[in-house]
């Protein structure tokens, strides 16, 4: 990878990120009635509205607000929520763990069930398993994540009760240590695995079209005759290759996955950020619901820069175009 | 996603009659080509006769609380004793409706950007893929909610937003396609009889450049469908329409009581979605282009 493409892509944050602040500015000042009503929903009393009016300096003239909102988000500053009585930060930081949890569960799980599942496809080509892979592949991709959440409490929680129905913890449970780890990756299971779903499809699919390609190409074929071992030609001449779309493809499904993870989050009553946007919006404390797209959106695109400069290390073919 | 379209010429598809033909007999002839088709046709004759095909009003309590499938019920009723089954039909109508107007702004937008980049090249190329790229990053899902969060829920929003937020993939296309066909015969032809850059691209290039832009379109929509569906599940859905996400949000609260209730609403998206990919992967297939 050369250090100027990695310094162009750096340089390319700016204008993404000014994209999300000037989107969100704009819709703020798009809502219908006075702006500090966006800012701090409707249930504030008259200190609280003129604290949020000068923080985000809603009497200045417009060019300056600008500066004022970009300053105080890249600050990680998100003003303060009227419901809960904290700082925005506060509150996020506060549910943050819970949703890393279980996103970076499902992300270590769908890349690797994934990269298994495509693998395990794409090497069986025209016999029953790989159209067996490929159709439960096609299914997961397609289902609606509440829905194989409900299926899955149904049929393993409340059925079978081999999982618990709810929460990150058991109720009143006072474990600590090794039995607490137990019980949290007991509650973990089924969230991360309903989460990982849709990803293991995506990285499967598309594992097993860029492995066939290259399984189908004249150094993989080179490989073959000089009678290399077919694992071998699978893992070192074939997978090595196909591995660099498939990374910006994790990369690119962070929104996603977070997205779904909100969903999860309800489904599940996981106590992350998803579950708070979701009870922000029942009690219109915008502050919050902001505060989580900004963070979301900032994560992202950091989430794709990351992905893309692995990308270029791992095919160092790759130019700035 | 964006390694799998950017900078991929697909084939280039040849403009005379006798292969435009060919390809929906291309989409046909693969077993998963046709029960694309098939699924899609369904869902869309199921939206449009949904009046005719659901046999109560969606919103109306017409039957007995929470109660099992039955001879009455196809699909049970709800906890205020509305039919499940209507309520599923109309939802079809619903996420159709969306899929469908979003799917003629993505168009609309993504061919715009895609053909102005790939055609005038140079600063302009730049300065869309730029914009493009900004707008492929942004959370569609998180990017919604806070609309309904400013404006409150409604369909004509919610069009807006998803609308004016999927069309990087597609733009990206065109463009790569009119990047290829810039360089064929009959683009120079056309140019040496003296045509103006906007009559070759709206004559000659986009016609060629837009089947497989509808291919993907055909993915792009089936995101859609789940992305209103996942808001309609939070709650935060029109509460004037009927849909599938709604019905969702409904079983989640009578999971323990009501296993009927969240099975329908959740298979009608996957055969959807399903659908829709299946079509998508086919046309693409038989336009002898790469997914």
């Amino acid at each position: 990878m050369s250090w100027g493409y990695a310094a162009r892509r750096i340089a390319q944050l700016f204008p993404t990120v000014a994209a999300i602040l000037l989107a969100s500015f704009l819709l703020i000042h798009l809502a219908p009635g006075d702006p500090v009503l966006a800012l701090a929903g409707e249930h504030g009393d008259a200190e609280y509205y003129a604290f949020m009016r000068d923080k985000f300096g809603l009497d200045e003239p417009l060019y300056q607000q600008v500066l004022t909102y970009a300053g105080n988000v890249l600050t990680a500053d998100f003003g303060v929520s009227y419901v809960q009585g904290r700082p925005v930060l506060d509150v996020l930081l506060e549910r943050l763990p819970a949703t890393l949890l279980l996103t970076g569960a499902a992300l270590l799980l769908s890349t690797t069930v994934g990269l298994l599942a495509g693998m395990f496809t794409a090497t069986r080509r025209r016999r029953w398993p790989d159209l067996t892979v490929s159709g439960v592949l096609l299914t997961l991709y397609a289902a609606p994540v509440f829905w194989l959440g409900q299926l899955a409490i149904l049929g393993l929680a409340l059925g079978a009760g081999w999982f618990p129905v709810q929460g990150m913890t058991t109720a009143g449970s006072d474990a600590d240590g090794l039995a607490r780890i137990a019980d949290v990756a007991h509650h973990l299971a089924l969230p991360a695995i309903v989460l990982a779903s849709q990803e293991i499809a995506a990285v499967g699919r598309l594992t097993r079209v860029g492995l066939r390609d290259e399984l189908d190409s004249d150094h993989v074929r080179l490989a073959r005759s000089k009678g290399l071992a077919e694992r071998i030609v699978v893992v070192k001449y074939g997978l090595r290759r196909a591995l660099a779309p498939v990374v910006t493809v994790i990369g690119g499904r962070i929104g996603h996955l977070v997205a779904g993870a909100v969903i999860v989050e309800v489904v599940f009553g996981w106590p992350g950020i998803g579950r708070l946007l979701v009870t922000a919006m029942q009690n219109r404390d915008v502050p919050i619901v902001l505060g989580v797209f900004l963070l979301v959106a900032i994560a992202v695109v950091v989430a794709n820069l990351i992905t893309d400069l692995c990308y270029a290390w791992l095919d160092p073919r790759v130019r700035y175009h | 996603m964006s390694a799998t379209t950017d900078g991929l010429p697909f084939e280039p598809v040849p403009p005379d009659a006798g292969q435009r033909r060919s390809v929906p007999r291309g989409v046909l002839s693969s077993p998963s080509g046709l029960l694309g088709a098939a699924l899609t046709t369904t869902l869309v004759v199921v939206a449009i006769l949904a009046p005719v095909l659901a046999p109560y009003d969606p919103f109306g309590i017409d039957g007995p609380v929470l109660h099992p499938p039955s001879g009455a019920h196809l699909l049970g009723t709800d906890a205020l004793g509305r039919d499940v089954f209507s309520g599923v039909i109309h939802g079809t109508r619903t996420s159709l409706l969306i899929a469908g107007v979003v799917g003629v702004l993505v168009l609309l937008i993504g061919s715009f950007v895609g053909a102005v980049s790939g055609y005038a090249g140079r600063w302009a190329d730049d300065v869309l893929m730029r914009f493009t790229e900004a707008f492929q990053v942004l959370p569609r899902f998180f990017l919604a909610i806070v609309v309904i969060a400013f404006f409150g829920p409604g369909i004509d929003r919610l069009i807006i937003v998803l609308g004016c937020t999927s069309w990087p993939m597609l733009a990206r296309l065109v463009r790569a396609e009119v990047l290829s066909l810039k360089q064929r015969e009959f683009v120079a032809a056309a140019q040496a009889h003296g045509a103006s850059g906007v009559r070759v691209v709206v004559r000659e290039i986009l016609p060629n450049a837009l089947p497989p832009a509808i291919a993907l379109l055909g993915l792009i929509l089936a995101q859609v469908i789940l992305i209103e569906a996942g808001l309609g599940f939070l709650g935060l859905g029109d509460p004037n329409a009927m849909s599938w996400g709604y019905l969702a949000n409904e079983a989640q609260r009578f999971l323990r009581v009501a296993w009927w209730l969240p099975m329908s609403p959740g298979l009608a998206i996957l055969l959807a979605v399903l659908g829709l990919n299946l079509l998508g992967d086919a046309l693409t297939d038989a336009l002898g282009g790469r997914r």
